[in-house]
């Protein structure tokens, strides 16, 4: 019913039909790394070569992937327990907050949420130094639990942001009536708006585990011993390794990029949703 | 009622209050103890020795005066200004077209978003190699013949150095030496490092998706009663997104440019897997500077006050916008 207006403004048919003509010649410039990657996955040991990157896998082989995957398993899974519960505790504690300063107002509320807003932006080398002699204070220095409470603390203004964005559209007639209901803020969060909250934490959630996931400064700072790092920050040191076969290379690279990617290709439509509902607008 | 109104306000500050305290603490006390570390003339992690260097700004003229940091905000100003330049242009132009689509919407969309949604240590592990000497598109320009015709008609074979480049196009260092007081202070060659340029095409590549995704959300922003009164007005085409379009997107291109500008001066991943620091410094950042004199040369003083600039060079971008933000919703 609005595709007869929206026709007929914008392009004309014939600019729409150029203009996807030019959108396909820029499938090849987006895809090529992908096509790398995945073209030397499947190659053998023997048939791996830069010299030889642009050609398909002569013979087809699951070798690099198995090696890279004997590599890097232990990180794989290192991220996993790491990334799960930062992206459950943050999601958690943004939504309470998210629903505080959607719906209440008291003193100084803007400037609280101003301030917390401003731990998005800055540039994490500024913190490093007393984060890692605070982890050192309650002796998390070096471990996963310190990684997940470094992602989760500084994934708190983000998470809020989207959530107090996602909650803007819940009327605020429910919680008033929950209120004369008796209900407290608490009784009237986990009873009422949780409920309700099952898309922002799906949208929250993925976009966490997508930044949590590709981290790699935090990573390094807080984990110095590579065994005990997570999957993004040992393909950085398998790359840097000088005996590695191209086709193993590659194929860590997409054990390390396969979660987001997989979360992206399915659930994408949540995540592009998650990248402008975090935008501070 | 009316005492229940009063307490609840309080519980909601109250609930607040636990994440406040710890954003606090990680955001602000932690600044204000680095900002410390890079007034100290020599505090290392071991004996906490927090004496003030004489003068107090001792790391900061160091730091300035050093050839690589003046050489790192060179390089910043090159990739910030081209970077955002090609992600912003590039994003809009396909918000534009994509929008345009019917069946192919979807499908064009979730491609040019898609290496947003990969880590920049993956995609810098891949550049890295498609940009080498010895590979990838260098391969690709033999292959096509590109190589051969370009033999033919300036005689010369093309090897392609990429971000091993030393080359630096332009200098402007006389006239910033002329300009700024101090005259001589400035020792690196203010120009256009060729090195940065395959570092700035893979940012620009992974995120001028993000561009795309912001003006897609601002196009479908716009009412449908401004896209009837244009339809009406015949204004089609070029002059429905000139007059009307591109107003009811600069919101938007605003928050774009904030966050990219913010992204660019902070970048880290990307260098660290793509370039390194590159030869004579020509693809260093203050990240990777930071990063090294913190964790490398354990030079914790220089290292604190070139994070320390970063911020304020953030700062400078992000805060204008936020107190703007923050008085849009007093109201």
């Amino acid at each position: 019913m609005t595709s007869g207006i929206s026709s007929t403004v914008g392009s004309s048919k014939r600019s729409k039909r150029v203009q996807f003509f030019l959108l396909v010649l820029l499938i090849p410039i987006f895809t090529i790394p992908f096509f790398v990657v995945l073209s030397a996955s499947f190659k053998t040991s023997q048939g791996a070569d830069v010299s030889t990157m642009w050609k398909l896998p002569k013979v087809w082989s699951l070798s690099g992937i198995s090696e890279a995957w004997h590599q890097l398993h232990g990180n794989f899974k290192n991220s996993l327990v790491m990334v799960i519960p930062a992206v459950i505790i943050s999601s958690l504690i943004g939504s309470l907050n998210g629903f505080i300063l959607s719906k209440y107002r008291f003193k100084f509320s803007n400037l609280i949420f101003t301030l917390m807003l401003v731990g998005m932006f800055i540039p994490y080398q500024t913190i490093l130094i007393p984060m890692v002699r605070f982890l050192q204070m309650i002796h998390l220095y070096g471990t996963l639990p310190g990684l997940t409470l470094v992602h989760v603390v500084y994934g708190i203004p983000i998470t809020t942001l989207m959530f107090r964005n996602y909650y803007v559209s819940v009327p605020k007639a429910l919680v008033e009536a929950a209120s004369i209901d008796g209900a407290g803020l608490f009784k009237t969060f986990f009873r009422i708006i949780l409920p309700l909250s099952i898309p922002g934490f799906v949208v929250a959630g993925i976009f966490q585990f997508t930044n949590i996931w590709n981290d790699f400064l935090f990573t390094i700072v807080v984990i110095p011993d590579p065994s005990n790092q997570p999957v993004t920050a040992a393909l950085n040191n398998l790359a840097g390794t000088q005996t590695v076969n191209w086709n193993v290379l590659m194929a860590g690279a997409l054990i390390a990029a396969l979660p987001t990617a997989l979360i992206y290709i399915f659930l994408g439509r949540y995540y592009i949703q998650g990248l402008t509902a975090g935008s501070v607008k | 009622m009316a005492r229940l109104r009063k307490l609840r306000p309080s519980t909601a500050a109250l609930a607040l209050m636990p994440s406040f305290i710890l954003v606090f603490i990680f955001v602000y006390v932690f600044i204000s103890y680095t900002i410390r570390i890079s007034l100290s003339k020599n505090w290392m992690p071991g004996l906490q020795n927090f004496a003030v260097a004489k003068p107090w700004y001792k790391n900061y003229y160091n730091l300035a005066s050093s050839s690589r940091f003046q050489t790192d905000i060179r390089n910043t100003i090159i990739f910030t200004l081209f970077f955002l330049i090609i992600s912003v242009t590039v994003g809009l132009l396909l918000a534009i077209a994509v929008s345009n689509m019917y069946r192919s919407k979807v499908f064009f969309r979730n491609l040019f978003i898609m290496p947003y949604a990969v880590s920049f240590i993956v995609t810098g592990v891949v550049w890295r190699w498609i940009f080498n000497p010895v590979a990838g598109v260098n391969l690709l320009f033999k292959y096509s013949g590109f190589d051969s015709l370009y033999k033919h008609t300036y005689g010369t074979t093309l090897q392609l150095q990429w971000m091993t480049s030393p080359t630096v196009v332009g200098n402007v260092t006389k006239l910033l030496n002329h300009v700024l007081p101090g005259s001589g202070f400035i020792t690196v060659q203010m120009g256009i490092p060729i090195a940065l340029l395959p570092v700035i095409f893979a940012a620009a590549w992974q995120l001028c998706g993000f561009a795309m995704a912001m003006f897609l959300a601002g196009l479908a922003s716009i009412p449908q009663e401004l896209r009837e009164a244009a339809a009406i007005d015949r204004a089609t085409g070029f002059r429905y997104y000139r007059s009307i379009a591109l107003p009811s997107l600069m919101p938007m291109a605003i928050t774009t440019l904030v966050i990219l500008t913010s992204t660019s001066l902070k970048i880290f991943d990307l260098i660290y897997s793509m370039s390194g620091s590159g030869i004579g410094f020509a693809t260093d950042m203050p990240g990777i500077f930071v990063y090294e004199e913190m964790y490398k040369a354990l030079n914790y003083p220089l290292g604190t006050a070139a994070s320390v600039f970063m911020l304020i060079a953030v700062c400078l971008i992000v805060l204008p916008y936020l107190i703007r933000f923050n008085k849009g919703h007093e109201e």
